[in-house]
């Protein structure tokens, strides 16, 4: 029994990991939205085992909020917000998706080797969430870096936050304190990029970042 | 007396707090000024009370040595800043720069980042801290992008990415840090004083992977090299008391948040020695900044750059350790915070006289505004480390400790300190003198913020009280 209830959460947190490699070549944004989507419910449901295995009733509302705010609202609003800007084209990838997905897998092997040894003497289940914790954070800065598009820089950036959650929701009994005030922070978070979108709305006429590169001119 | 302390340091929380929704609700934008301007006082007032009650501690609140000097230092810069930030905030509604929708905004976010930075340096739990942090980013990261030019959203946005990827590896260090201590302490294992105190018995590997990542978290706010990137946009863009602002203090607090680690790493023996991580990034930061010093043509960038030049010096001499070099750092910290942001409440009035901020069109300071001009001699003679001046001294004890225990570190340090010297020194000459370039309009400055800085540096250089020495020698023990 005690094995298939951590097999059931390694399995839940390494189809997060699965789901991060997906954004990663994930080229249309609408798709790119899609995926984020089930990021936030496969990361719910590793969230609530993890409070049903560790008897921990407050991780149900992060669970609850993983659900409602970055399954529902988010992806909701982004769309809204890829509409008014009217961006379908598709998401370009620097460096081409055979070599990205590379670096992803050099990224996760190299969260493995750092991880579990550092982690030996933490309890089984902790240990190899943190792991794959560390993978998911990498794959979203991997992520970050490749996009050039402001929206698709933001769902790596939250595919990361996603991550950390993972990570607290498995370091056993952390204080809901933490976990709340990280859900209240990515909202707010959230607002600011919404903000700066439209306001960079107003100024470009598209989202991309290299509008913003254009906008440097020859300062360094 | 312990309930004392409680409401004194809840006050540092609160008046800010209640001055952010004061100022939101306000819409006349003088008044907001005042309010702005008494709200940061009054904080200055209760962080001074802490100096003469005796330090304890409870719930989600702590105060120690080491905390006191950042809330002093950090709540009197943010009070003379708010005192420049009137006229600044007058002068540019006047040429219509800012709404005054626009500085309503303005002055909630600055007292949101001093409720924010207060909370980060008080708080008793490292995930408060974390929490702390991030809010004072996000304020920081609205004023930037005040002026809404594609110039300022750009140095805003950089800043936000770069900014929330260093807070997220931070978040992680932070929960790492926790699984290293939770078989030991239990749920307590988030708590500054029971973390330090059983320090010994926690995972070492464990601590040394969660250091890595508070350290690259951390010090990106700290603009230390190769994570500085956003810090000069932030600079520049944004409206110059947040440049002074985040200058004097949010590097500081990123930096007191690396200091906690770095004790709690030293109180393990069996855990990596953290200096020699600080002092690498130190020495990069330096080198790196003091080259680039030489190829700016904003005046703004430029001091940015010192700034990253400043953080280097200082995470090099926190990274050397022991007595001597603590007291440095400490001393050093200080005095840079009080000269960089005494520079750029000069450089914000020079940019509105002259209406640029391009180096080249800036001639003939000491002619055309004396006052300003002279005290912007005054400041960068001081930052570049001239005799007498405070910050001579911190510098000499930096380098005179290195000397003393690991020499061939002190030969890229003084290169360092050399080349920044002459940077600024090059770009100061043709700033001040010559033949003045043209005035764009007239400009009512406040000089009293600016002179008590100055004052105060140059004073620190002269004599420091012996009663200040024990106290920062005694934080320096507690360093370790």
């Amino acid at each position: 029994m005690e094995h298939l209830t951590i097999d059931i959460a390694h399995v839940l947190a390494g189809a997060l990991v699965l789901t991060s490699f997906m954004l990663l070549y994930q080229d249309r944004l609408s798709g790119l939205i899609n995926i984020y989507t089930l990021h936030a419910v496969v990361l719910s449901l590793s969230v609530a085992w993890q409070a049903y295995y560790q008897d921990a009733p407050h991780l149900y509302v992060t669970a609850a909020i993983a659900v409602i705010f970055k399954a529902v609202i988010i992806p909701f609003s982004l769309r809204r917000i890829i509409e008014r800007l009217r961006i379908h084209r598709t998401v370009e990838v620097v460096g081409g998706v055979g070599v990205t997905m590379l670096i992803g897998i050099f990224l996760m092997a190299l969260s493995l080797v750092v991880m579990l040894p550092a982690t030996a003497s933490a309890d089984p289940l902790a240990r190899e969430d943190i792991a794959f914790a560390l993978a998911i954070v990498l794959l979203g800065l991997l992520m970050m870096v490749t996009r050039r598009n402001a929206v698709s820089q933001i769902i790596g950036f939250m595919s990361l936050e996603n991550g950390l959650i993972l990570a607290a929701a498995g370091a056993n009994g952390m204080p809901l304190v933490v976990e709340i005030s990280v859900a209240f922070s990515i909202l707010i978070a959230f607002i600011v990029i919404g903000i700066f979108l439209f306001r960079i709305r107003e100024r470009f006429d598209n989202v991309d970042l290299f509008e913003l590169d254009r906008v440097r001119g020859g300062r360094s | 007396m312990s309930s004392d302390l409680f409401m004194v340091s809840n006050a540092l929380i609160g008046i800010p707090a209640a001055a952010a929704i004061a100022v939101a609700l306000e819409p006349e934008y003088r008044r907001s000024a005042i309010i702005n301007v008494c709200a940061s006082g009054a904080t200055f007032l209760f962080a001074l009370v802490l100096l003469i009650v005796e330090p304890e501690s409870g719930g989600y609140l702590f105060v120690d040595d080491l905390n006191i000097v950042f809330i002093v230092l950090s709540t009197f810069i943010g009070f003379t800043t708010s005192v420049y930030s009137a006229t600044y905030i007058d002068h540019e509604i006047e040429t219509g720069r800012l709404t005054s929708a626009n500085v309503r905004f303005y002055h909630a976010m600055y007292q949101a980042l001093m409720c924010a930075m207060n909370l980060a340096l008080l708080a008793s739990n490292i995930g408060l801290m974390w929490v702390a942090v991030e809010v004072a980013t996000l304020t920081t990261v609205l004023m930037v992008g005040i002026y809404r030019t594609p110039h300022a959203l750009e140095a805003a946005w950089k800043y936000f990415i770069l900014g929330s990827v260093g807070i997220a590896l931070a978040l992680f260090g932070t929960i790492l840090v926790y699984m290293a201590a939770e078989p030991v302490l239990g749920h307590d294992a988030m708590v500054w004083k029971t973390l330090m105190q059983q320090a010994s018995r926690f995972d070492p590997r464990m601590l040394n992977v969660a250091f890595v990542f508070l350290m690259l978290g951390y010090g990106t706010k700290v603009g230390l090299a190769p994570m500085h990137a956003w810090l000069p946009d932030a600079h520049a863009e944004g409206p110059t008391p947040i440049s002074a602002v985040l200058s004097g203090l949010l590097l500081n607090v990123a930096l007191y948040a690396v200091l906690r680690f770095k004790m709690l790493l030293t109180a393990n023996a069996a855990a990596i020695t953290p200096g020699p991580l600080m002092i690498t990034l130190g020495l990069a930061s330096l080198i790196m900044a003091a080259f680039m010093l030489y190829r700016r043509d904003d005046i703004k960038r430029l001091f940015a750059y010192s700034s990253i030049e400043h953080m280097g010096i200082i995470a090099f001499a926190f990274g050397m350790g022991g007595p001597l070099a603590n007291f440095a750092g400490l001393l050093h910290m200080t005095m840079h915070s009080l000269t960089k942001s005494a520079i750029f409440f000069s450089v914000g009035h020079i940019a509105q006289a002259k209406g640029t901020q391009k180096i080249a069109e800036i001639r003939g300071l000491t002619q055309s505004q004396p006052a300003l001009g002279w005290s912007l001699v005054a400041g960068v003679v001081a930052i570049i480390g001239l005799p007498p001046l405070g910050i001579f001294m911190s510098e000499f004890l930096v380098v005179s400790s290195t000397f003393a225990r690991q020499p061939l570190l002190a030969i890229p340090l003084v290169f360092g300190l050399l080349l920044a010297f002459g940077a600024l020194l090059l770009r100061l000459i043709g700033m001040a003198f010559g033949e003045p370039s043209r005035d764009a309009g007239e400009v009512k400055a406040s000089m009293l913020p600016l002179y008590a800085h100055l004052s105060l540096v140059l004073l620190a250089g002269l004599y420091l009280p012996s009663h200040l020495v024990a106290w920062f020698q005694n934080v320096a023990r507690l360093l370790g």
